[in-house]
């Protein structure tokens, strides 16, 4: 079948399966940080946004894409950076493995929450699983990065 | 797996429904649940060009299309208040975010699950359901019909003056609760309902009516009548045992929902 959609900003027509999930598509298309940690729904690993929402890719079928946007890691990787070197200075990261999927949800959780409380972010971030780490590290460094982001919009408005 | 061999984006209900009259035909609404089964799927039908994932207030009540999502319900204001945030409550445990982006209110209630948190809730309102050849009928009696081929157009909450708690437990933070809980005062009555007994949620009448008047009582009467309900809720609701927790401490557990969520409705708790 035939599927029209925008991946990180580039209009794409595709032929897919009828029962293709977003995950494999995106993955057929090179989009390697998209990846499968589960066979639940469980692990956030798999998140992508789509029309701005981070939504699990492992979930949704490819055909529900039609007509919308859809945003991987490799779509973000200025974004991406930025935010990496936060999780290195706090030494949040160990394996890395969850990094994709976590850090899309750090970016819609950016767009769609002011000024979260440590717990609205953990609330937020609830389905990203991480093996390797107890959250701790994460949680400073994404309000260290929260607060430099809200600082270099107000320094922007200054100028 | 699941195995799809025909995609049909719909054009009506009327199509869906003929589409589903056939046994191996499936509508699909988040299909966070149904993605886990083993099927061959003859033709899976997709609702979602339909319009029916919004949630509207209307003067009477509030109209929840079945592919509205979970993540929908859970950060809708006029609800939220209409419920006092108990629908927030009920939802916001459930996995993450992305999930509930995913995770439709139809998929919820047709499913009929027993850990269902969702239909715990909306089994405490004066909920009705939707459905294309049924018509509409009450939440309370869906949940206790057999899965059929019908479909769930949308889900409606009627704005019958009510005040609701919801109290939920589980063993880890995202897992599927160990037990549910939600109570209100729904035009004037008492209605307790209690979920993933592991079974699917039940209500708890009050046929003594231990708890009339109870926001008029004096405070120790109201704590006592509260005591005296929350052990008549535990004692007359069957309870069962899973991987996540025994029958015993089930019991033991609904006694102390339904005690602390008609405490924090009776204005005893915050
Ligand atoms: C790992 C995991 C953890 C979960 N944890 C919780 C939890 O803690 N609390 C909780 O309440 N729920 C939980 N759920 C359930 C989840 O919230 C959804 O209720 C469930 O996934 C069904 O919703 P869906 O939109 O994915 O439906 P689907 O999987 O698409 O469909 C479910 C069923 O409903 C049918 N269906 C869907 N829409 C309609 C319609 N409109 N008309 C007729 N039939 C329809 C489908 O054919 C299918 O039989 C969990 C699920 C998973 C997989
Ligand atoms: S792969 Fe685990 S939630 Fe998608
Ligand atoms: S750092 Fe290893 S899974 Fe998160």
């Amino acid at each position: 079948m035939n599927l029209s959609f925008w991946l990180n900003g580039k209009l794409c027509n595709d032929e897919v399966e009828p029962g293709m999930m977003l995950l494999e598509l995106l993955r057929t298309k090179g989009c390697y940080s998209v990846k499968c940690g589960c066979e639940t729904s469980n692990c956030g690993l798999c998140t992508v946004l789509m029309d701005d929402r981070p939504v699990l890719s492992c979930s949704v079928p490819a055909l529900r894409a039609e007509g919308k946007k859809i945003v991987t890691m490799e779509g973000m990787q200025k974004e991406a950076e930025e935010f990496g070197s936060f999780l290195a200075d706090e030494g949040a990261e160990q394996c890395g493995f969850c990094n994709p999927g976590f850090i899309m949800n750090i970016f819609a959780m950016e767009r769609e929450l002011t000024d979260p409380t440590e717990e609205e972010i953990q609330e937020y971030l609830a389905g990203n699983l991480c093996r390797c780490s107890g959250f701790v590290g994460q949680t400073r460094s994404i309000r260290k990065y929260l607060a430099y982001k809200e600082s270099q919009k107000k320094e922007g408005i200054r100028e | 797996m699941l195995k799809i061999k025909n995609y049909v984006k719909v054009k009506s209900i009327a199509e869906a429904y003929e589409l589903n009259q056939k046994k191996s035909a499936c509508v699909l609404g988040g299909m966070i649940w149904l993605k886990m089964g083993n099927r061959n799927v003859s033709t899976a039908i997709d609702l979602s060009g339909l319009g029916l994932d919004t949630v509207q207030e209307r003067e009477d009540e509030f109209h929840i299309g079945c592919m509205t999502s979970l993540r929908d319900l859970e950060t809708n204001a006029a609800l939220n208040e209409f419920t006092q945030g108990a629908v927030r409550e009920s939802l916001r445990h459930i996995v993450g975010v992305q999930f509930r982006n995913c995770a439709t209110v139809g998929g919820s209630i047709f499913g009929r699950y027993g850990f269902s948190d969702v239909l715990t809730m909306l089994l405490a309102l004066d909920t009705w359901v939707e459905l294309h050849h049924a018509g509409r009928i009450p939440l309370a009696e869906f949940a206790q019909m057999k899965k059929d081929r019908d479909i769930l157009e949308a889900v409606i909450v009627k704005k019958t003056p009510q005040q609701s708690v919801y109290l939920s437990q589980r063993n880890t933070e995202t897992d599927f609760p160990v037990l549910t809980c939600a109570v209100s005062l729904c035009g004037g009555r008492a209605r307790t309902v209690i979920g993933a007994r592991p079974g699917r949620a039940k209500i708890v009448e009050d046929p003594d009516g231990i708890l009339n008047g109870l926001t008029e009582m004096p405070e120790t009467e109201r704590t006592g009548a509260v005591q005296k309900f929350a052990e008549y809720a535990a004692e007359h609701t069957t309870f069962g045992s899973n991987m996540r927790a025994s029958e015993e401490y089930r019991k033991l557990l609904a006694e102390v929902l339904v005690r602390r969520a008609w405490e924090t409705l009776g204005g005893m708790k915050r």
